[in-house]
């Protein structure tokens, strides 16, 4: 029972959105149904605020490795949800109505926290990303082997075509013979070989997608929803 | 010297009478200008600042096709007085007008630019017929004579999208397939499934991370349980939860939406009691972090680098993050296996982890793992729908080949613009 009723939702749910796809009268049960998931996603919402608190006030009360993260996770939490839930310097125009103005208000506490402490975080984790790109591709572009010989030789191709140096070191090459250039083997890299293993990939991911789905529908894989015990 | 007044305009009564004359004069004048038929006739008047323009002609009008009835499309040709660019002309656009099949209510439905030659008109009421009539309009407002309908037309409601035909049949033959394959699986039929190297290495992953007394890390991906990879993803979850309940390992998921939270408690829950070690579940060890992208991988690769995991394993969607994740987990020497269907994160996946599931793999996890037939017997069917794929992109390619070299065989042009246009749902010339 506790697994068989999310999944006759989820069937039903699922059979209502292909039914939609086809049918134009149907086409807005599709935007209920996203409705209803927007509603349990909110309320899952609360579980999930809940959660935190509960996880982080515990690891704070047993003193566990890296209890001070938890504790400026839960300021910052509480500060976050109270600014944002009172409004906090957010102002409406409207004098009859001070309580109307955005929550996220240009001006307001929260707009500050994310524009000058969220924004800024969010950005530095971010371009810690040029760092991992340079030592994965140091890593991946050592030529050990004929495959890791021939991935080199079309990254530095690639590479190459896409910049000025790339047009300039070719640039002695007749233009009857584009494809001798380094931007021409480029274009002919990505949109031959690198889009034909793309699109190979792709359609690889979508019949898995239907078939994944339809086990959903069908019942045959139920691994999502845990157990009909209890 | 003056001449005398005329004998009828003489005297206090004539100049009444003339004052009466012109006043009713100016009211019929007032009257008249006002009046909204005088003032549509003035719309509508050629040349009505005295520069004449040539009228759009051949309007046609035909119901929206695979819509609710609420729709109708309009053609016309250009005024002549609208050459195509860069020459210009006296038209600066043209407005649209509609009214009830018996004439009445005439309103302007939108004014386009010149050059215009078709609109929808997307405010129709189902069943309801209309005249539509398209005037060209130069500069000071002139206006041409407008080009009418001769018929009304109106909005039909289709049951069925026809332009989705082709697709309900691959799907169907898809399913189909799955279905069969499935079935033919449960009746005791043997299936092969090829090895694969990432979902064979899951129980090694777990297997070290117990020999060194590291845990084993989970990370479901960015999205919610709504997506299809985030659902394989769980469903590679329950069977990592199977490994790590039997050897003892501790199993942390931290995940970035509540409901994937929720599925996966569930399921990590479901998969312990299935090894029979319900009482070594922890509840704790599967929490929601935030669904903000670089707060969450923030907190992963702080919790990688603090705790140190032995395995790592990444399944679901993920975008930028995949290789802050798998390069943090390199770095901490974790084994790391990951599967996503974003085909822009594969590479840096496969640079930077031990195993990568790609493509299919991801969502063929479950299956391999289980080990069921009925579940086995849906990866044939994908392989169906593959073979029903290769032979689709071979007569694709093999017509598009012939359109190539003989451009004047008209059969294979036209099969290329049903492939492309009826079948593929692409537009003539992509």
């Amino acid at each position: 029972m506790k697994s068989t009723v999310p999944w006759l939702i989820a069937a039903v749910t699922g059979c209502v959105m292909i039914v939609a796809f086809f049918v134009p009268v149907a086409e807005s049960w599709r935007d209920e149904a996203g409705i209803w998931f927007e509603i349990l996603a909110a309320i899952a919402f609360v579980l999930g605020g809940a959660n935190l608190f509960a996880q982080h006030m515990q690891k704070i009360s047993a003193r566990r490795a890296g209890w001070g993260y938890s504790a400026i996770t839960l300021v910052t939490f509480v500060v976050s949800l109270t600014v944002g839930v009172l409004k906090v310097g957010a102002f409406s125009e409207k004098e009859d109505y001070p309580w109307a103005a955005h929550y996220i208000a240009e001006g307001g506490a929260l707009w500050w926290l994310f524009e000058y402490v969220f924004n800024p975080l969010q950005a530095t984790v971010f371009a810690l990303l040029a760092f991992y790109v340079a030592s994965a591709a140091f890593r991946a572009f050592r030529a050990k082997t004929t495959e890791a010989t021939v991935l080199l030789t079309t990254a530095f191709i690639v590479l190459l075509g896409r910049t000025y140096a790339g047009t300039w070191l070719t640039s002695a090459v007749p233009d009857d013979y584009p494809a001798l250039t380094f931007p021409g083997m480029t274009a002919i890299i990505m949109g031959v070989f690198n889009t034909a293993g793309q699109r190979a990939i792709m359609i690889g991911i979508a019949l898995g997608v239907a078939a994944t789905s339809l086990k959903v529908l069908l019942g045959v894989d139920r691994s999502y929803l845990g157990s009909d015990g209890d | 010297m003056t001449p005398p007044a005329p004998p009828f305009l003489r005297g206090g009564e004539n100049v009444r009478l003339r004052l009466a004359a012109k006043g009713i004069a100016l009211l019929l004048a007032f009257l008249f200008a006002a009046s909204p038929t005088r003032a549509w006739a003035q719309d509508d008047q050629p040349g009505a600042t005295g520069k004449a323009i040539a009228p759009p002609s051949q309007l046609t009008a035909k119901d929206h096709p695979n819509d609710t009835g609420q729709a109708v499309d309009l053609d016309w040709h250009v005024s002549a007085d609208d050459p195509p660019p860069p020459a210009t002309g006296k038209v600066l656009g043209y407005d649209i007008y509609r009214s009830f099949a018996d004439g009445s209510k005439r309103d302007k439905l939108t004014h386009l630019a010149a050059g215009s030659t078709q609109y929808t008109d997307r405010t129709c009421k189902p069943g309801t017929l209309y005249l539509y009539d398209v005037v060209a309009v130069g500069a000071d407002d002139a206006r041409s004579e407008p080009a009418r309908l001769t018929e009304p037309a109106g909005g039909v409601l289709q049951w069925f999208n026809s332009s989705r035909a082709w697709f309900l049949v691959i799907l169907t033959l898809v399913s189909g397939g799955v279905i069969l394959f499935t079935e033919l699986a449960k009746s005791g039929r043997g299936v092969y499934v090829r090895e694969i190297a990432g979902l064979k290495a899951i129980e090694e992953a777990v297997g070290r991370a117990t020999e060194m007394g590291r845990p084993c890390l989970f990370v479901p991906g960015l999205q919610d349980i709504n997506e299809t990879p985030t659902v394989a993803g769980i469903a590679i979850l329950s069977n990592v939860a199977k490994f790590t309940a039997d050897y003892d390992a501790t199993l942390e998921v931290p995940t970035s939406r509540s409901l994937v939270m929720t599925a996966a408690r569930e399921t990590v829950h479901s998969a312990y009691l299935t090894t029979g070690r319900p009482e070594a579940y922890n509840e704790d060890r599967i929490y929601y972090v935030t669904d903000e992208q670089f707060a969450y991988v923030a907190y992963l690769t702080g919790y990688m680098v603090r705790e140190k995991p032995a395995a790592c394993f990444y399944a679901g969607i993920f975008f930028a993050e995949s290789l802050i994740l798998a390069e943090t987990g390199n770095l901490i020497g974790a084994i790391q296996i990951a599967g996503t269907s974003e085909t822009s994160q594969l590479p840096f996946f496969v640079a930077a982890c031990d195993y990568t599931l790609i493509g299919e793999e991801l969502f063929a996890a479950s299956a391999y793992l289980s080990g069921e037939p009925h579940q086995l017997g849906s990866l044939k069917g994908q392989d169906a729908g593959k073979v029903l794929a290769g032979l689709l992109l071979f007569a694709g390619c093999l017509v598009a080949t012939l359109a190539a070299i003989f451009p004047d065989w008209d059969i294979a042009q036209e099969t290329l613009t049903y492939l492309r246009v009826t079948i593929l749902g692409k537009g003539a010339s992509g």
